[in-house]
């Protein structure tokens, strides 16, 4: 059982990975990874929005809607469940940091419009994960995406310094190390 | 036998020490004027006590210290003062900077000096204050003020002496001509260091491309029991302060700290002779070495030099052809800098004096882009990240840069020397430390703005605040006035008629 | 009425979207209550990265005024004093691309004091009323002169002065004050033909 759980986690945070294999979630993955400090702030906020949304898409699924037979709303409020979690980070991060809450800008609420976050709720279902599976694989998602985006920004502070040739400059030689970490992460499947 | 141990990193360019023909030392030119200036160290500079028109004798003060990080400077020999005004100065901007001009009238007179026979009796202070009036800097080539170094214990105190004789810089023989030819003179001056400092052994570093001088300074330290000579295999930069304590005693200066915070103290050769020679016979810093030498010179060699001899003249007795050398270097060839004006003098930090040919040292190759190769961090003897830190000092990022310990680099050149697309790296880290310093400092001042203009803002406030109250108590006296029935109108008027009444009594 | 939601589909649904929006709009309510935010700590943290020399060139009454503003939403690029080296500070602490000085509000110049000729001065004290930092020490009918150490070069003193005996001059000068300059930091190494600046032929 404990096994089963940690091939969950491994495949959502590697093998199976939300931003390079599966190309969800890519607008923040490159509107915040210019700076380390920005990127750290927006994994967290991202991971809490993930893990709590998933939960809750999860149990309003079972609990509301299925009983109801109201299945077909899903999609509705699953967006509506991730609005209000969204919403809820947002004052968090204000009440705790008014300086990553100005530097995260538009990108604090666009996490509602995250297509990873969305994905993480449906593939829920459609993997009929119970509850267990469901915190696990949105918390997967989360580290997964953390990962990634960290690893971008400390890529990206360095491509800045460097000596890029102007055609490429910017979001350019961005677009192109993104499609190489991608290379790069497919080698894990088959790991799981 | 003494376990030594490695660093990280290093060199190995070409020695080329025999030009200078170590082991003889050959007496400077006199020349007709001598220019000292009043910073020859790091810190503030000296504060002249002599006019211009004054005759000044050998060995005379004539700059005091101002300040504790600052030492005096001393007439080499008999002359008048000339000249108080600004002169070039060996120094890698090559501005100018105050310097007091000596003529030498010839009569070679000296002040009278007396030393201290039994320093042993002499608490350190009494030293320190001794040393600091000879007007003792680093004669390695740093120039800090010798006497703050003794001073510098922690609470731990100095265990550990060391006599830095490495001399790992290409062309240079300054020290270890001074090892062969006063070895004796060098451990009797370590031992009023170990004195001063508490210290229980003296190591005496030579490193093994210097026989002859490993065995004067065995010789010489077989007389003293604290002292022991240490031998090591050549690299460069093995005499840097922190790699030598980490090859003698394989312990390591902790990052931004120095050597007296793990109780170690290093002095140069020269510099132990002159604290030998303040003491026991009261006699200032007025010569050093100085190795000239390069291929443009018909006689190269090391020179005892008296301080302030103009370059030129040192030059010219070595035979320097002009037209074979491309360019005459104050220093090394991994440290120094080039000097344009000749007329400059030689100083307490000038170790060498190096004219070579066009072929010997060619000038620098064009840079080309860095290719990361890495040959830069496997050389580096401070085990920092050189790729790292040009990247950083091209973006300006200040931040990333203390995050690499800029300032833990020693300026050494080794990540240069290997750099293939010839990048100058230590240029990039002197600016970067500059502007971090600068930043610093316009830190320090725009908060002590702020703070000076939040006071005035409130002092502001407070002035209009009991104005305010002033103004209302007046108000309430006048309407106090007002409702006990007086008009003071007509009392004015009245007291007017009163007094127009009374003066034309008086009148008539 | 249960019976009815059972029976109608169309009415559950809506029912239950709404009733969730009730719920969690409540929640999120109660939420904005409590995670209230009060004062403006960010413009804190930019006022102290301004230069503080409160000389009105970017347009506000001084460098608080400017770090609201800015805190606010202004361009960063308004403070001559500051100059490259603090708009590349406020562009680092925003995450936003720093812009090269607004010419419309003054350009960089080296660092400057005041300095009053003392011969000259007739004791009016207009200057030491326009000092924003109380460096000019001095009263009526009384010698002034500027505290070279606490001025910050602002300039506003030159004015208000009737016998105009005031001079900027500059602060670092001189041996002690030279630094090493960036090794050809406008000549990067050409890294692709493409660098080769416009003009040059190939």
């Amino acid at each position: 059982m404990f096994g089963e759980y940690a091939a969950l986690l491994v495949a959502a945070v590697l093998v199976n990975n939300f931003v390079l294999v599966q190309f969800l979630g890519l607008c923040p993955f490159m509107g915040v990874s210019n700076k380390l400090d920005t990127a750290i702030g927006m994994s967290a906020a991202t991971t809490f929005v993930l893990t709590l949304a998933s939960v809750c898409s999860f149990l309003t699924y079972e609990y509301l809607l299925t009983p109801l037979d109201l299945t077909y709303l899903r999609t509705l409020s699953f967006i509506l469940v991730i609005a209000v979690v969204v919403q809820f980070t947002e004052m968090v991060v204000r009440k705790t940091s008014p300086l990553l809450h100005r530097v995260l800008g538009v990108y604090l609420p666009l996490i509602t419009t995250n297509c990873a976050v969305l994905g993480v709720a449906l593939l829920n279902i459609n993997q009929a994960h119970n509850f267990m599976q469901s915190l696990f694989y949105g918390l997967g998602a989360a580290l997964g995406f953390s990962l990634v985006l960290v690893l971008f920004a400390a890529m990206r502070e360095r491509l800045v310094v460097a000596d890029i040739p102007e055609p490429f400059q910017g979001a350019a030689i961005g677009m192109i190390t993104a499609g190489l970490a991608s290379l790069a992460f497919m080698g894990f499947a088959g790991l799981v | 036998m003494r376990q030594i141990h490695d660093i990280h990193g290093g060199i190995h360019p070409p020695e080329r020490k025999e030009l200078s023909r170590p082991g003889k030392v050959i007496d400077g030119p006199v020349p007709a004027q001598l220019i000292l200036p009043l910073s020859q160290h790091i810190g503030a500079p000296a504060s002249p006590i002599v006019a211009v028109g004054d005759h000044v004798l050998g060995g005379q003060m004539i700059a005091e210290a101002q300040g504790p990080v600052s030492v005096p400077v001393h007439a080499p020999n008999s002359g008048t003062v000339v000249a108080i005004e600004s002169r070039a100065v060996p120094h890698a901007s090559g501005m100018s900077d105050t310097c007091i001009v000596i003529e030498l009238d010839g009569e070679d007179t000296w002040a009278p000096t007396s030393g201290i026979a039994d320093w042993r009796e002499h608490n350190r202070l009494e030293l320190m204050n001794c040393v600091r009036q000879a007007g003792i800097a680093g004669l390695g080539g740093a120039g800090f003020p010798t006497a703050i170094k003794l001073a510098s214990d922690r609470d731990q105190g100095i265990h550990t002496l060391i006599i830095n004789g490495t001399e790992c810089e290409p062309y240079i023989s300054a020290d270890d001509t001074v090892m062969q030819c006063y070895a004796d003179e060098i451990v009797a001056g370590a031992e009023i260091l170990a004195h001063i400092v508490g210290a229980e052994t003296i190591l005496l570093a030579v490193e093994d491309n210097k026989p002859d001088a490993a065995a004067a300074m065995t010789t010489a330290a077989m007389n003293c029991e604290m002292a022991e000579v240490v031998t090591f295999p050549t690299k460069y930069p093995s005499g840097g302060e922190k790699q030598l304590i980490e090859i003698l005693l394989n312990a390591q200066v902790p990052s931004g700290g120095i050597p007296a915070d793990i109780g170690v103290l290093c002095q140069n050769p020269s510099t132990a002779i002159a604290v030998l020679e303040a003491i026991t016979l009261g006699k200032p810093l007025t010569t050093r070495i100085t190795t000239v030498t390069g291929e443009a010179l018909s006689d190269p060699g090391n020179r005892r030099v008296m301080l302030g001899t103009p370059i030129k003249d040192l030059l010219g007795q070595a035979g320097f052809d002009s037209t074979a050398g491309n360019r005459v270097i104050h220093g090394g060839p991994m440290m120094g800098f080039a000097v344009t004006d000749l007329n400059m003098p030689v100083v307490k930090i000038t170790n060498c004096v190096l004219a070579p040919t066009a072929d010997e040292l060619p000038p620098p190759q064009p840079v080309q882009p860095c290719i990361r190769c890495g040959h830069c961090a496997e050389a580096c003897p401070a085990s920092l990240l050189p790729q790292q830190l040009y990247w950083y000092a091209r973006a300006k990022d200040h931040e990333q840069l203390e995050r690499h310990n800029l300032f833990d680099c020693i300026e050494c050149g080794a990540c240069a020397y290997v750099c293939p697309s010839h990048i100058p790296l230590v240029q990039y880290y002197r600016s970067a430390k500059s502007s971090i310093k600068d930043a610093q400092q316009e830190k320090v001042r725009s908060d002590n703005s702020r703070g000076r203009f939040e006071a005035r803002q409130e002092r502001l406030e407070r002035e209009a605040a009991a104005k305010e109250v002033k103004r209302a108590a007046r108000k309430a006296a006048a309407e106090a006035r007002a409702a006990s029935g007086e008009d003071p109108v007509q009392a004015a008027i009245e007291r007017a008629k009163a007094k127009k009444a009374q003066q034309e009594r008086v009148d008539s | 009425m249960l019976d009815l939601l059972m029976n109608s589909p169309i009415l559950l649904a809506l029912t239950a979207i709404v009733g969730m929006g009730v719920v969690f709009g409540s929640l999120l309510g109660f939420a904005s209550v409590k995670f209230e935010v009060d004062g403006n700590p960010l413009s804190d943290q930019i006022n102290s990265i301004l230069p503080q020399t409160q000389c009105g060139q970017c347009g506000y009454p001084g460098c608080r005024p400017y770090a609201e503003a800015i805190a606010d939403g202004d361009a960063i690029n308004k403070c001559p004093p500051g100059g490259e080296d603090t708009i590349q500070a406020l562009a680092n602490l925003l995450d936003v691309e720093p812009e090269p000085l607004d010419a419309e509000h003054g350009t960089e110049k080296e660092p400057l004091v005041a300095f009053i000729r003392e011969a000259e001065c007739i004791g009016c004290t207009k200057c030491i009323q326009a000092c924003p930092v109380d460096a000019i020490l001095g009263a009526a009918k009384v010698m002034h002169t500027v505290i070279a150490d606490e001025c910050t070069g602002c300039d506003l003193c030159v004015e208000p002065c009737p016998v105009d005996c005031i001079d900027m001059v500059a602060r670092k000068t001189g041996i002690r004050h030279w630094s090493w300059p960036l090794p050809n930091p406008h000549n990067s190494p050409l890294v692709i033909a493409s660098d080769r600046p416009v003009g040059e032929a190939a």
